[in-house]
């Protein structure tokens, strides 16, 4: 999964432990994420991004929905680009709250609201789909 | 059979049980798991944003084939969806567990159907089938 890393955590300390050999890390001079570094694989920066990949491609959905709204000006299609913008802040929310719980130095695994959140916001946005049609 | 299925759908609706069994896995471990999940997601999202796409551009068809493909679409959105909170349920236990990762049929129905679908796009537009 990690490409033959290292199996050893991280550097214990943040600051000066930073001179430890880590192959997967840019050059020093490169600003650092606002989490601090952990391992070579900067995991926990890698599942922040595919957490806002997902809230970006929900956005496409949520933007299509829009525009069927504005062109079509249907009661129906109105309040399903409504349903989905709010269904979207929602996912935004459980991000957000997500990179919380990714900030510290072992992360631990996604809680229920994490899993039913992001499963109902889809949900909901599949209900936004059926009302567009 | 059936304490099975409660068992798992109690597990999605407060994963932190999981922790009541077996041992916790390397934290990385749990992050590919759930980079798996979202990925997941992003590909029901990307049937949803199909289905949408299909009902609203392919407006050369008729209403029934426009709106049959786009259902198929949403419902295959829905069942990806679940799923992926179920895989990663399983695949979580099973790190705890220190099993083998479940195996899944999933991915090959998924591509099956995805082909099938795209093939059915293909002929209603490109040889102009079901047209007004």
């Amino acid at each position: 999964m990690t490409g033959g890393l290292p199996a050893h955590d991280g550097p214990a300390g943040r600051g000066q432990a930073d001179g430890t050999p880590e192959p997967a890390r840019g050059t020093p001079s490169e600003p650092v994420c606002e989490t601090p570094p952990r391992d070579p694989g900067v995991q926990p920066e890698r599942t922040w991004l595919a957490w806002r990949r997902t809230t970006l491609t929900y956005a496409v959905s949520v933007g299509l929905a829009a525009r069927v709204a504005v062109a079509e000006h249907s009661a129906t299609a109105v309040a399903a680009a409504a349903l989905g913008a709010v269904a979207w802040a929602a996912l935004l929310l459980t991000a957000q709250r997500r990179r919380r719980g990714l900030a510290v130095r072992q992360p631990a695994p996604m809680d229920a609201v994490q899993v039913i959140g992001t499963l109902a916001s889809v949900l909901v946005l599949i209900v936004v789909g059926g009302m567009l049609l | 059979m059936r304490d099975r299925i409660s068992g798992t759908l109690r597990l999605w609706f407060s994963p932190q049980r999981l922790r009541e069994e077996g041992t916790t896995p390397d934290y990385r471990f749990s992050l590919a798991n759930e980079r798996t999940f979202l990925a997941w997601i992003r590909t029901s999202l990307a049937l949803v944003a199909g289905g949408i796409a299909v009902d609203q551009f392919l407006t050369g068809l008729r209403w029934g084939a426009r709106t049959t493909v786009a259902i198929v679409l949403l419902a295959g959105a829905a069942l990806c969806a679940v799923r992926a909170v179920n895989h990663w349920v399983r695949c979580e236990r099973a790190m705890r567990r220190g099993e083998d990762l479940p195996a899944s049929r999933f991915p090959v129905l998924l591509a099956t159907g995805t082909a099938a679908a795209a093939v059915l796009v293909i002929a209603v537009v490109v040889l102009g089938l079901a047209g007004r």
